[in-house]
Parts: structure tokens; C-alpha cells; sequence
């Protein structure tokens, strides 16, 4: 392993990870409150800084400062442990996303890996840990009821959410994430087929497996992101807070913050599968082939565009949030486990059945 | 009697649930750019933007004691506001108006008059109940302080905010 290796990969942790995605983590909440304020007519944090957008560092503040109370009934071990866990893995997730071609001569992905999507969802499923940990170590009645929620929950819509993306592995044949971007910017993005190979029968025709893998990785990604229509672990109405009730302070804060970075990266995973993660539409400035060298000006479009959907599609995250009301816990279990599950493994068979007949 | 609820008979494309999602959308989303593109406009920015000239007449706010045109201190300390107050946020001790001075017939004024204001209720009950119309309650709102002895308003503070009021009936006057 040669040092210009270690040093690159370095850079692309610290810069995409530390200085790009945990930002972005902070103007989350921000938009965050400010889009769901906007919705309810009201106006939103818009004193700190221009526009309110210091409000995240005035809450991060708050929340270094304020008293670590650790009850006295909890499991003091797991209990500490459980915060790190719901934001370590989230924050991992990050290595596997080609967030840009190439910028220097350098790939923009921290671990080209060859099992992309499934390294993602093996380490996103550690999340549950962390709030099963955190509902049962704080040994009180809410928590506990909301970490078995989770549990349950979060178990169900895995399963929907590693089997919705079978048929688009089935279309590219691969899984690593910067070849099927590459695969995208070529023949057309999953969700917009319009140009290359894309613009055909077959296309159109794997369009329809596409667009219902789509609702249903989204459904599901909700889901897995305990957010509403599918915030039952935390649902205040019934459970206080859910798993995170006993925490405080900057305990509290990974929490909140590992959900805002699941939902990050999250975004980032469905616009790689769906929206051909880095490329422009229509394959417009897009490099000869596959990690080819492309012009400083050409990589920065590229790593904006990558942002520009990641961003758009969290402020689809908030709107779904602040419009539809949350589901009913046998409702969750029934759309998971009854129509979800059924129809993505329909899903395969029907893309099975296109790519064999189109052959 | 138990009544039965008929659940409406929902069409395929509506157990579809995307619809529903479509136009709840619509809702939100419609909100969302009236207030953005500042077309409509719910929120005062308040310390910047106040209701003061909206204020309704009869407004309770702090309560204050008033001087007349004669510059005479209506109160004539009968405590009746103090014994009415229900927190008993009002503090009143007499003393004697000297023989020497003009008003000397009213016999009695407050020589402390502390109203604790995070005790006062703003229910207006020593302004109803005041013989004198000596106290009345103010459209003052944002009493603040630092700490609980600030919020005691005494007797030069509370002159300061009622000020001078005229039209109130002067039976101390000299008969003409």
C-alpha cells in the first residue's frame, strides 16, 4: 500500500465526509425546519446568521453544553454505547458512494468497491443495534416499547429494500455503484431512459420493473430511516420519544443527527441506483470511459450535480414528512410484509421475464 | 345507540394510495410557495413589528397609578386593591398627609405602593375595585427584568407609567 494511496483516500474521508456530508447534515435540520415551517405558514429559525442559517451551530452549541444526565436505571455500558452505534454506521455508508468521476486524476469514491449496495445495506442494518440498544438499556417502559418497534420495523423493510433493487442489478449486471453511474450516464438514467441504449423497447419496457423498484426503495427507505409516515419508534403521541427518551445532551444529538445522515445517505444511494448519481442527463460532459480522465471544471460539475440531486431529493424527504400523517403500527407490518414483499418479488420475475424475452 | 359509520367504497387506483400522496402534496406544497414567494403573510416579526396600535381599548396590561390635573396622587391608600388582589401581588403602607399641605382633608396617602409584577395576574380586579380611580391597568405587556427584585414595580415606577389623567371625577376638590 503506497502512501499516495493512503493520502488520497484520506483527503476524500476527511472532505467528503467531515467537511461535506456533516454540513450538509446541519443545512438538513435547517431546511429541515424551515420548509415544514414554510408548509405550516409560519416563518422558521431566521435570526441566527443570514437567513437563520447559523441555527444548527447554536443548537450544536446548546447541545455540548448542556448537562450529560445519565439516569440511574440504565445499563450504563450499552447505554453510552448505543448513540455512537446509530451514527457510525451511517457515516460509513459514505465509503461506497461515487459522489463525482474524477477530480485530479482521482476517483471519486472513497472504496471502489465490487458489492456496493450490499455493503451498504450490511452496514446500515448495524443502525438497528444502536436503537435496540438504546430501547432496552435504558431499562424504562417508552424506550423499550419504541427499541421493539424499530427492531421489527426496521428487520421488515430491509428485506424490501435489498430485494426492490434486484431487478435494476438484474439490468446492469454489476455491483459496483461508479460502473452502473457509468452504465447510467451512457444508456439513461434508470428513471429517465431517454437517450442511448435507453431509448428502445427494452428500455421502455424495463422501465415499468424500474419505476416500481423506485416506490418501493423510497417507501422502504423511509421506513428504514424512521422517518414519517414511518416514525413509530419515536412516535411522541404514544411513546414520548420512543427509543432516545432518556438521553440528553449530545447523547441525544448522534441520534438526531445519525437519522439526518441515514436520510443523507439514503438520498445518495437512490439517486446512484435511480437518478445515475454524478452524470448530467443525456449524457452531456460525460468522461470517454469508465474513471476517465476528465477537466477540473468538468469533475466540480460533476461532484455538484451528484449534490444538486442528493439535495433535491431530501427536500422530497421533507415534504413527504410534513404532508402525510403517520402510519398505524399493523398497517407498517402489513404494507412491509403483504404488498411490498410480494410485489418486489414479482418485480424480479417480471424483469427476468423482459430481459429474457427482449434477448 | 350505536351508530354505524359507512366507510366510504374506495376505487382501485385510490387503494393505490399515490393519489392520496399526490394531492395531499399539492396542500403542502401550496402553503410552502404562498409563504415563500411572500405572497401571503401570517407572522409578525415581533420585537421589531408590535400590535401596539391594535391594541383594544380595553386592553388589561400592568396595572399603574395616576396623578390628576392638579397633580394630586389620586391614591388615597385604603388598601381595598390590596386586600382584593388575589396573588396578593400589591403592597401598600399609609402615612399621614401633613396638616400644612394643600390636600391635608384627604388625610391619607401610600408612602410605599410596590406591586410585584411577577406576581400580578393582570386581572384588573384593584382597578374595578378602587374608590378613587386611582389605579388603572396599562397597555404595557413586555414587563421584563433580570431579576425577581426589578420586577417590583414601586410607587415612582408605577406614577411613571400611568402618568397624568384627566376627566376623572375630583371629589376632593374645594366646592365652588
Amino acid at each position: 500500500m503506497d502512501w499516495q494511496f493512503l493520502l488520497a483516500s484520506l483527503t476524500k474521508i476527511v472532505v467528503f465526509v467531515f467537511l461535506v456530508t456533516l454540513p450538509l447534515v446541519a443545512l438538513t435540520v435547517w431546511a429541515e425546519r424551515r420548509v415544514s415551517a414554510a408548509i405550516q405558514d409560519r416563518v422558521g429559525p431566521n435570526r441566527v446568521g443570514p437567513f437563520g442559517l447559523l441555527q444548527p451551530l447554536a443548537d450544536g452549541i446548546k447541545f455540548l453544553l448542556k448537562e450529560d444526565f445519565t439516569p440511574s436505571h440504565v445499563r450504563k455500558g450499552f447505554y453510552w454505547m448505543a448513540p455512537a452505534l446509530t451514527m457510525v454506521p451511517a457515516l460509513m455508508t459514505c465509503a461506497v458512494l461515487p459522489f463525482g468521476s474524477t477530480l485530479f486524476g482521482e476517483k471519486m469514491v472513497i472504496a471502489d468497491l465490487n458489492v456496493g449496495p450490499l455493503f451498504v445495506f450490511a452496514i446500515a442494518s448495524l443502525t438497528v443495534y444502536g436503537i435496540v440498544l438504546a430501547g432496552w438499556a435504558s431499562n424504562s417502559k417508552y424506550p423499550f416499547l419504541g427499541g421493539v418497534r424499530s427492531t421489527s420495523q426496521m428487520i421488515s423493510y430491509e428485506i424490501c429494500l435489498g430485494l426492490s433493487i434486484v431487478p435494476l442489478l438484474m439490468i446492469y449486471g454489476e455491483l459496483n455503484l461508479s460502473k452502473i453511474v457509468y452504465e447510467q450516464a451512457e444508456n439513461g438514467w434508470a428513471m429517465l431512459p431517454l437517450w442511448g441504449e435507453g431509448w428502445s423497447l427494452k428500455g421502455a419496457l424495463l422501465f415499468i420493473p424500474v419505476a416500481i423498484s423506485f416506490v418501493i426503495f423510497v417507501t422502504s427507505m423511509f421506513a428504514e430511516t424512521n422517518r414519517l409516515p414511518f416514525d413509530l419508534p419515536e412516535c411522541e403521541t404514544e411513546l414520548v420519544a420512543g427509543y432516545h427518551t432518556e438521553y440528553s445532551s449530545m447523547k441525544f444529538a448522534l441520534f438526531f443527527l445519525g437519522e439526518y445522515a441515514a436520510m443523507i445517505i439514503g438520498s445518495g444511494l437512490a439517486v446512484t441506483l435511480f437518478f445515475g448519481g454524478w452524470s448530467l442527463p443525456f449524457g452531456w460532459l460525460k468522461p470517454d470511459e469508465l474513471h476517465g480522465e476528465v477537466g477540473f471544471l468538468t469533475g466540480a460539475i460533476h461532484i455538484a450535480s451528484f449534490f444538486l440531486k442528493v439535495i433535491a431529493f431530501i427536500l422530497f424527504f421533507i415534504v413527504i414528512r410534513w404532508t402525510l400523517p403517520r402510519f398505524r403500527y399493523d398497517q407498517l407490518m402489513r404494507l412491509g410484509w403483504v404488498f411490498f414483499f410480494e410485489i418486489a418479488l414479482a418485480n424480479v420475475i417480471l424483469t427476468a421475464l423482459i430481459l429474457w424475452l427482449v434477448e | 345507540m350505536a351508530i354505524v359509520v359507512k366507510r366510504p367504497k374506495l376505487k382501485w387506483w385510490e387503494h393505490l394510495y399515490i393519489p392520496a400522496i399526490i394531492s395531499g402534496m399539492r396542500v403542502t406544497l401550496g402553503h410552502f410557495f404562498q409563504i415563500v414567494s411572500r405572497k401571503k403573510k401570517v407572522t409578525m416579526q415581533y420585537p421589531e413589528e408590535k400590535w401596539d396600535a391594535h391594541l383594544p381599548e380595553h386592553y388589561r396590561g400592568a396595572p399603574a397609578l395616576v396623578t390628576d390635573e392638579q397633580g394630586r396622587e389620586r391614591c388615597v391608600a385604603c388598601q381595598l386593591c390590596e386586600f382584593i388582589c388575589p396573588p396578593r401581588a400589591i403592597a401598600i403602607r399609609p402615612e399621614e398627609i401633613p396638616s400644612d399641605d394643600k390636600w391635608a382633608k384627604v388625610e391619607k396617602r401610600p408612602k410605599k405602593f410596590d406591586i410585584d409584577m411577577v406576581r400580578c395576574i393582570y386581572c384588573g380586579m384593584c382597578e374595578e375595585v378602587c374608590p378613587e380611580q386611582a389605579i388603572f391597568l396599562r397597555k404595557d405587556y413586555a414587563i421584563t427584568g433580570t431579576s425577581r427584585d426589578e420586577m417590583v414595580h414601586d410607587k415612582d415606577r408605577l406614577y411613571e407609567i400611568g402618568g397624568v389623567r384627566t376627566g376623572l371625577v375630583n371629589k376632593w376638590n374645594d366646592l365652588k
